[in-house]
């Protein structure tokens, strides 16, 4: 795959304080990125790093193979869509989309040839006319994208731009985007804090915390197989269940054993070997969680009492007072269970990960690997 | 419910006082200012109405004649320097300059001071045979003037310099209000779309701060209106009556040539002139965009 | 090393500057910026140059002033046109300083500054949260009043003051800035009111508080901010006010403006610029002074009182 931006020993200040420090990120030609995280994990930072509108340190900026570190935004071949869709409000939609190559000195009927396409792509058309204040948040979100759309640039950014939207309209727009990227092919980077947004849209995610990128991968991966338990609990709702436990190694079985005297024989995580005396923690998502007794002699068997029961239309969450801690199990339909039922459920290693105590790490093949030799 | 339309009885005596001033200081005194303009009081008020006598002799009075006039160059040219500089220093200080607060401190300082302490001030600076025209002459200029008090077609300039240098810096604090109200992400979005700054500031910012222009349109507007103390601390209107105002012309027809229906005639006329420019602003301001009704 | 700078080469080697850039954008002094500061500099001397002239020119004895270099520091410093100004500068026979304004002017400020943030916080209480009819319209009027060129009310007020017998005292002064400081205070009340939550004053009802009990242990206590504002406003405004002093507060209770005037544009004889000079700062000493501590809350009070509505 070809890189279309590059990002090298990154570093930006704000003062005395370090947003980042040394961070590296390629994506590919064509690709649709999202950077995730919470708010303050210098996502926007790096968005606008890459964007040009904010000095950084140290490092390098490449785009379209070219080192664009000094360059300024408008030289840098992206277009950027933001939050408060900073449409110019005096303006009507048309000279919104053509003030910038207006100002570029480009020829008048190739500026009317782009507005129109962009138009055309965002079914903007009846709305050329209007003023930003005569939108919806919706409409003048297009708009916005549209600005970007008539640059005719390799690189779209897009800082957090459906999280002034109604959920209703953010679900329509996410679609539009996902179909703009696949009509027009372009390099796309997307900053939010939303999950879903992230898991929809991107063809790779980079989550991110205090400036450093936790993991940069597939929505699946990030999903099944998070790198660390922040990224576990930060993805997914509710969030994964993590038990507290500690594995002993007795011949060839590994036992991982929690409080309350919970036990599983866990000697089939190849993983796991050589972790005797280990503390760790035992991920498992809430949809992998099973009510009802089981016949796979390989499954991990539990008996809780349910607290809490949260019918939520589609599925139902039932709260499982367990191991010393509340545990979710997502069930699909109307609940079968009430609080106070003592249930069994039950869960298969598959879906089970297992996390470092202190670090929060995925405790990989690899490691142990690495370990050995 | 007694106890609840006790305390709304309550609420409504708490009124009372603001409903004297209103009645009796504000609009009683505006009515028995307007009534007297049409009598032929000199001294003390009398009852002798005698139409609009007092206004035509008002206007074919020079010395208001000339206040007019003065009222028009000053008004006009204090208005727009201090619109302009305001807005420029402003724009300056939103550079992300080094020594920001102490550039506005600089601005702003002589609005805290009196028109009273900024004309004394200034009739220092101006003095023509002690001031800056003698150091400048000093330096070897030797044609240099700077004698604006002491000339009567240049006295009302020296207002305006005067007025300028104490009421810029309000106009720059409203205008970085408003530049600084102006959403980072627009300027963003103008910075990858490659506008010059320049031209950000005319096409973009300017319309949106709009309000703040007019603001500063009124307050200064009004002020010019009133304007008193400036000119008897600066010039005392003078030389002869080169730079008299209105404002000044009402206090002394009132105060010292007891002529207080002619005075009167003059305070009605700069009350038309104010509401001329108050009634849209305010219509504008609150009437459109009525903040919380007391319910 | 031997670098050639014909135009072809240098612009390689821009180029390849460009592909190697890293780091920080190289900081350059441009034109625009250069102008920049050329025009604040040259602003802040316009503004500053009054204040200088003004101090130096008090601290010079009368023979270096005669001289005519006013940018000039003193060559003998003296404070003794301070002293004179504060204590015996003259105004027509009595000689008894600036010290005198100075007192009246703090006589009549500490009332009026009280009874008009009093008045203002009250109203706009008062129309904020109850339900008291006609209070948009009291409101609209008195903002419309404040806007009123003085001029227009002040012979009948002189009038009604002197019925009343208050004319030339500092009551009758008290009384009319209470009255004109009414409107500002109480848009500026009304406008923080309406900023707080209504929840504040429904729960205080629920907990079966009164109009008074809400105003003096709910509100007033939020208050703090709009006070301060409030207070640097008034203070300001009253001490630099000179027209309603001149007509109101009569010849014994003149406040420090109109003393300044008359002592420095009502002398017979030769003017003694130092001492003048030394009492118009001495005069403008205290709003100065509160605009300098109070910093950011005096930028707060101004764009408060041009009604950000």
């Amino acid at each position: 795959m070809q890189t279309s931006v590059a990002i090298k020993d990154l570093a930006i200040e704000f003062g005395a304080v370090k947003v980042i420090e040394k961070l590296d990120l390629d994506v590919g030609r064509g690709e649709f990125v999202v950077l995730l995280g919470p708010s303050g994990c210098g996502k926007s930072t790096l968005l606008n790093a890459i964007a040009g509108l904010i000095d950084i340190v140290d490092g390098e900026v490449w785009i379209s193979d070219k080192n664009v570190t000094w360059s300024e935004p408008k030289d840098r071949g992206i277009g950027m869509v933001f939050q408060s869709y900073a449409l110019y409000p005096q303006m009507s939609v048309r000279q919104n989309l053509s003030f910038g190559l207006k100002v570029a000195g480009l020829p008048r009927d190739e500026t009317e040839k782009r507005v129109g396409k962009a138009a055309a792509m965002l079914q903007l058309e009846a709305l050329l006319d209007r003023k930003p204040s005569e939108l919806s948040g919706g409409q003048r979100q297009r708009v916005a994208i549209g600005r970007a759309l008539v640059r005719n640039v390799d690189v779209f950014l897009f800082d957090e731009p459906l999280s002034n939207l109604d959920a209703k309209l953010r679900n329509e727009l996410r679609v539009e985007i996902k179909r703009l990227h696949q009509e027009l092919g372009n390099t796309m980077i997307y900053v939010t804090h939303d999950q879903i947004e992230a898991l929809t849209l991107a063809d790779r995610i980079a989550v991110m915390r205090k400036g450093i990128i936790e993991q940069f991968s597939t929505p699946h991966e990030i999903y099944h197989r998070p790198a660390n338990t922040f990224i576990a609990g930060f993805i997914g709702s509710p969030t994964m269940n993590f038990i507290d436990g500690k594995l002993t190694e007795a011949g060839s079985s590994m036992t991982f054993s929690g409080t309350e005297g919970v036990s599983f024989d866990v000697s089939r995580h190849p993983e796991l070997a050589g972790s005797g005396g280990r503390d760790v923690i035992l991920g498992i998502r809430p949809e992998h969680m099973v009510l009802g007794e089981s016949t796979d002699p390989e499954a991990y068997k539990a008996k809780g009492k349910v607290s809490v029961v949260e019918p939520m239309g589609a599925d139902t969450v039932i709260w499982v007072d367990f191991a010393g801690g509340m545990r979710a199990i997502r069930m699909s339909g109307d609940p079968t269970v009430s609080a106070g039922d003592s249930v069994d459920f039950h869960f298969p290693p598959e879906r089970v990960g297992f996390f470092d105590q202190q670090s929060g790490v995925r405790i990989r093949i690899t490691a142990y690997l690495r370990h050995l030799y | 419910m007694k106890r609840k339309f006790w305390q709304n009885i309550m609420a409504t005596l708490s009124l009372l006082p603001a409903w004297a001033v209103l009645l009796v200081a504000y609009t009683g005194s505006m009515i028995w200012s307007i009534q007297i303009s049409f009598t032929s009081s000199r001294a003390l008020p009398s009852n002798n109405f005698v139409g609009f006598d007092q206004y035509r002799r008002l206007f074919s009075t020079s010395r208001w004649l000339v206040s007019l006039e003065n009222l028009v160059i000053f008004g006009v040219l204090f208005v727009v320097i201090c619109l302009v500089l305001g807005f420029l220093l402003a724009v300056a200080l939103d550079q992300r300059i080094r020594f920001e607060n102490g550039f506005r401190t600089i601005f702003l300082y002589p609005h805290a001071m009196s028109f009273i302490v900024t004309g004394l001030i200034w009739q220092w600076m101006m003095n023509p045979t002690l001031g800056i025209q003698k150091s400048v002459r000093d330096l070897g200029w030797e044609s240099f003037a700077f004698d604006w008090i002491g000339s009567r077609d240049l006295a009302i300039y020296a207002l305006v310099v005067a007025g300028v240098w104490q009421a810029a810096g309000l106009v720059m604090v409203l205008m970085l209000a408003g530049l600084r109200g102006v959403d980072a992400e627009l300027w963003k979005a103008t910075r990858v779309d490659g506008i010059p700054a320049w031209r950000v500031y005319i096409s973009i910012v300017l319309p949106l701060i709009k309000p703040m222009i007019v603001t500063s349109v009124v307050l200064l507007g009004i002020g010019v209106v009133k304007s008193y103390d400036l000119v008897v601390a600066l010039t005392g209107g003078g030389p002869g009556m080169a730079s008299e105002l209105p404002g000044k012309f009402v206090m002394d027809y009132l105060f010292e040539r007891q002529n207080i229906a002619l005075a009167q005639a003059a305070s009605t006329v700069m009350l038309i002139t104010v509401l001329a420019v108050l009634v849209p602003w305010l219509y504008m301001q609150y009437f459109r965009k009525s903040g919380r009704s007391p319910t | 090393m031997n670098v050639s700078v014909s135009a072809p080469n240098s612009a390689t080697i821009a180029a390849s500057a460009v592909q190697l850039a890293r780091g920080r954008k190289p900081h350059r002094l441009t034109a625009g910026r250069i102008g920049l500061y050329a025009f604040l500099i040259t602003a802040a001397i316009f503004f500053l140059l009054p204040a200088y002239v003004m101090l130096m020119t008090s601290l010079k004895p009368m023979d270096e002033i005669r001289d005519g270099a006013i940018f000039a520091f003193p060559r003998t410093l003296t404070f003794e046109a301070w002293w004179a100004a504060w204590s015996s500068a003259c105004t027509g026979l009595n000689c008894n300083g600036i010290s005198v304004g100075f007192w009246n002017s703090i006589k009549i400020l500490v009332p009026s500054v009280f009874f008009s943030i009093a008045a203002g916080a009250l109203n706009g209480y008062a129309m904020s949260f109850w339900r008291v009819k006609g209070a948009n319209l009291l409101f609209a009027a008195l903002l419309f009043g404040a806007f009123i060129p003085y001029q227009v009310f002040m012979y009948p007020l002189v009038i009604m003051s002197a019925t009343l017998g208050v004319y030339n005292s500092i009551a009758g002064i008290v009384i009319v800035h209470t009255i004109f400081g009414m409107p500002l205070m109480t848009l500026l009340f009304r406008n923080y009111y309406a900023g707080l939550p209504i929840e504040l004053f429904k729960a205080a009802r629920i907990d079966g508080a009164g109009f008074w009990r809400i105003f003096f242990w709910v509100m007033l206590p939020t208050s703090t901010p709009i006070i301060i504002v409030a207070v640097i406003l008034q203070v300001t405004g009253i001490w630099n006010d000179f027209m309603l002093g001149l007509i109101f507060a009569g010849r014994e209770n003149q406040p420090m403006t109109v003393q300044l005037n008359n002592i420095v544009n009502s002398v017979t004889g030769e003017r003694v610029y130092n001492l003048n000079m030394a009492a118009t700062i001495l005069t403008a000493a205290v709003p100065l002074l509160c605009y300098f501590l109070s910093g950011r809350w005096f930028v707060r009070g101004i764009a408060a009182g041009a009604i950000k509505g």
